[in-house]
């Protein structure tokens, strides 16, 4: 099983705030955004391990800390065994070979004024990789076909490109230093269903065939189920409960899991008719100011219907610590039981 | 005042005539261009529906299939530019080219509207207490302003907002995003319209207040018994709460039927391919998706036949020849498709027809024409 392995990306106590400035002329700090807050996961060589909460959460904000694109300010990056959390942009460069990041948006994420050819090919260059231009043309060929997009169009421009495709040059650019580790952010939100599904595909198939790891970060629970090998839950800056795939979906043992499962739509009328829906109350806080003790507890069904007074005071004034509920199964909850909500 | 039970019950002034046999909205042959640099966009090309009292039409397709455009045409809230033909009509009377002051009677009354964003409702210098006391009085000029001012509390309480008698005071940028979108309903509701027409009424939400809102919504239409066309791409919302499915694709309707049907016996391959392509929650195997190769079609110059053909894995030389009509495959199920028959040996089973690739090469070779190079030029 993995858990008996080195993790490849091990992360604890990750700290990303934003500070708040004041008003006035003089701005000072009067508060913080506490993005990410006390984050712990380790990703093991060839899984992956899906990202899900709903937004502003973190998960992008954890995915540029990881990648040391906006410097962390507290807590530890370990990849491969080297610290990375203060690190300088020079001292990261052989780092960024082995571990890349593809965005979410493929209209905004590629440079619309450079053909697919130097999209691909910058990183390339940059590293100094190839001896000369042949190669360098061979390898971006390789690298075309690899995303499965028909290597004589890369004298086209992003535009010509749908959204599905500019997806996949993205993936290419990022796939061009033979990374370890792809840092996914939401890779195929902004792609309809019927492309959605190539991406993925495509994506579970490179996994295989380059012994990838992935960092999914994602908030549709489906794709997440789909295409990861552990799934880590996060609310307001910090993960609240971690399980292997099935294990968290079939027994959910954090409120908020639970009720996150519950209210994900299903495309089955027979099904979705018929089930008992948990619809919790409310929106989520601010990052700038969470709720003491549980950060859940304000929109927790528990909390709110099934606490006796005594149980609540734990919940408003003790912050939950992720704990064992099983083999690699853990989460944050002081009433933590498991329930089957799907 | 009145005893009923729920807020919308009250102020209900006026019976409106009732004839089982008129659908409350008819749309036949619609459709809309617009002209733009590129040539004519053809953007709705002869939509057919009808939606029946107290009933729920989702209409799904994928970004640009022309949804919102059709419902803007419906509400007669297009652009000038846009060139729109065919017949839209509520209880019988046709609403297209009626007068600006004609079509607001309808609105809200009859039909009302609901939008994704929930800043396109509502006005932010306004108290949303006062906006939707304007709705009432839009309708009901006699209605005093102490009435007004309560139904708007019983409303935003209807819609869910705690402390509603307080929070009528609170301007929209005091509320959430979830929290507009109820005010948005509440709105949309003032005056017991026959008629919603939500368009994506919760694609901006998380999961966790999407399922609050629809919960809202359902309530509202069985409080009033509204009918609703929810416009969405999310096939999972439409399972839910849609009594009839309309899947548009290149700007037409390409299979309309009873929700079981679209989903367990779809006859379109459009639609059989578009449930191949959803990851399951609820599938604790790893079965491959079968996504469909290529992209929409650009809605500028459509060559002859049908749309989907270069995308279909059926697809035979005498689907070129002219776009398939709506064949009636029995239940009041319809799909746009000459080969129906083979689609429906698949069961809704999409690995029966597509194959599980990650392939897109076919799509590359395919330039899409409506796409310019903005990068050439610059
Ligand atoms: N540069 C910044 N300055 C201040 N606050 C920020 C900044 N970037 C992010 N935040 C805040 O940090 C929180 C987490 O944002 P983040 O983008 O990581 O969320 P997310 O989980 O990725 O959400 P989404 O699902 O919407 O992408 C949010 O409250 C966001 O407003
Ligand atoms: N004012 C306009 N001028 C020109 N073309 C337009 C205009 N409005 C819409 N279109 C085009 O009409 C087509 C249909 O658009 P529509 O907004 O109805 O799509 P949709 O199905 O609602 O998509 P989405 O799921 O992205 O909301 C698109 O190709 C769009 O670019
Ligand atoms: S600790 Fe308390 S408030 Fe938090 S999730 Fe558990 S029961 Fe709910
Ligand atoms: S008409 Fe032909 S191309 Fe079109 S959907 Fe049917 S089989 Fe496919
Ligand atoms: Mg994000
Ligand atoms: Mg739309």
């Amino acid at each position: 099983m993995t858990a008996t392995r080195e993790p490849i990306l091990s992360v604890r106590g990750l700290e990303k705030h934003f500070p708040i400035k004041g008003g006035g002329l003089i701005k000072r700090t009067v508060g913080a955004v506490r993005a990410v807050d006390g984050l712990d996961l380790d990703l093991y060589p060839g899984e992956v391990l899906g990202l899900v909460g709903e937004s502003g959460c973190g998960k992008s904000t954890t995915g540029r800390a990881i990648l040391n694109l906006q410097p962390a300010t507290g807590g530890s990056v370990v990849f491969q065994g080297r610290e990375i959390v203060g690190l300088g942009r020079k001292e990261m460069r052989p780092l960024r070979r082995d571990i890349q990041i593809v965005f979410q948006d493929p209209y905004a994420s590629l440079n619309p004024r450079l053909p697919v050819f130097d999209i691909v090919a910058e990183p390339l260059i940059i590293h100094g990789l190839t001896k000369d231009e042949a190669e360098l043309r061979e390898r971006v060929r390789t690298l075309v076909e690899t995303v499965g997009l028909n290597p004589e169009h890369t004298n086209r421009y992003p535009a010509e490109f749908s959204g599905g495709q500019r997806q996949r040059i993205g993936i290419a650019r990022a796939l061009a230093l033979e990374p370890k580790v792809l840092v996914l952010d939401e890779p195929v939100s902004a792609l309809d269903v019927s492309i959605q599904a190539g991406v993925i595909n495509l994506l579970e198939d490179l996994k295989e065939r380059l012994g990838l790891s992935y960092l999914f970060i994602a908030h549709d629970l489906s794709v997440v189920r789909h295409i990861s090998d552990r799934v880590a839950v996060m609310y307001l800056g910090k993960i609240i409960e971690v399980a292997p795939r099935d294990e968290l979906f079939d027994r959910p043992t954090h409120p908020y899991t639970q009720a996150l499962l519950s209210a994900i739509p299903l495309p089955d009328p027979r099904l979705e008719r018929s089930r008992q829906r948990i619809i919790i109350t409310g929106d989520v806080p601010s990052p700038a100011n969470p709720p003491s003790g549980c950060r859940f507890r304000t929109r927790c069904q528990k909390f709110a219907g099934e606490l006796t007074d005594t149980q609540r005071e734990k919940c408003l004034t003790v912050e939950p610590l992720l704990e064992s509920r099983g083999e690699g199964h853990t989460s944050a909850c002081h009433y933590a039981e498991a329930t089957k909500v799907l | 005042m009145s005893t009923s039970s729920g807020a919308l019950e009250q102020g209900r002034t006026q019976a409106r005539p009732v004839d089982p046999d008129v659908p409350l909205l008819a749309v036949e042959d619609l459709n809309v261009r617009f002209p733009t640099e590129d040539g004519l966009v053809h953007a709705v090309r002869g939509v057919d529906y009808t939606l029946r009292s107290g009933e729920v039409l989702g209409i799904v397709g994928e970004s640009g299939s022309g949804k919102s455009v059709t419902s803007l045409a419906v509400m007669g809230l297009l652009p000038g530019s846009a060139r729109v033909s065919g017949s839209v009509r509520y209880r019988g009377q046709e609403l297209l080219g009626q007068s600006d002051r004609a079509m607001s009677r309808v609105r809200g009354k009859g039909v009302s509207m609901i939008f994704q964003d929930p800043m396109t409702s509502l006005d932010p210098v306004y108290r949303v207490g006062f906006q939707i006391e304007e709705t009432l009085r839009a309708h009901d000029p006699k209605l005093s302003s102490k009435a007004a001012q309560a139904r708007a509390a019983d409303l935003l309480a209807m819609v869910g907002i705690p402390n509603a008698a307080e929070r009528v005071r609170s301007y929209p940028h005091e509320f959430s995003g979830g929290m507009r979108q109820r005010v948005v309903i509440a709105i949309a509701m003032a005056n017991q319209p026959d008629v919603i027409i939500a368009d994506e009424p919760t694609t901006a939400l998380d999961v966790t207040v999407q399922a609050q809102i629809l919960e809202v919504l359902q309530k509202a239409l069985s409080e009033t018994g509204a009918a609703m066309v929810l416009i969405t791409h999310d096939l999972g919302v439409v399972a839910g709460i849609a009594d009839r499915v309309l899947v548009m694709y290149a700007g037409r309707p390409v299979e309309i039927g009873a929700v079981e049907d679209i989903y367990y016996e779809p006859r379109m391959p459009y639609t059989l391919g578009l449930l191949g392509s959803l990851p399951r929650l609820d599938a604790s195997t790893k079965q491959r998706l079968t996504p469909i190769k290529g992209s929409p079609p650009s809605v500028v110059n459509m060559p002859p036949g049908c749309p989907f053909a270069p995308r279909c894995p059926l697809h035979v030389a005498e689907c070129d020849v002219v776009e398939p009509e709506l064949l009636d495959v029995g239940g009041g199920h319809t799909a746009a498709c000459i080969r129906v028959d083979e689609v429906g040996k698949a069961h809704g089973e999409a690995s029966a027809l597509f194959d599980e690739t990650a392939d897109d090469a076919v799509l590359a070779s395919q330039p899409d024409p409506a796409t310019t190079p903005e990068g050439a030029t610059s």
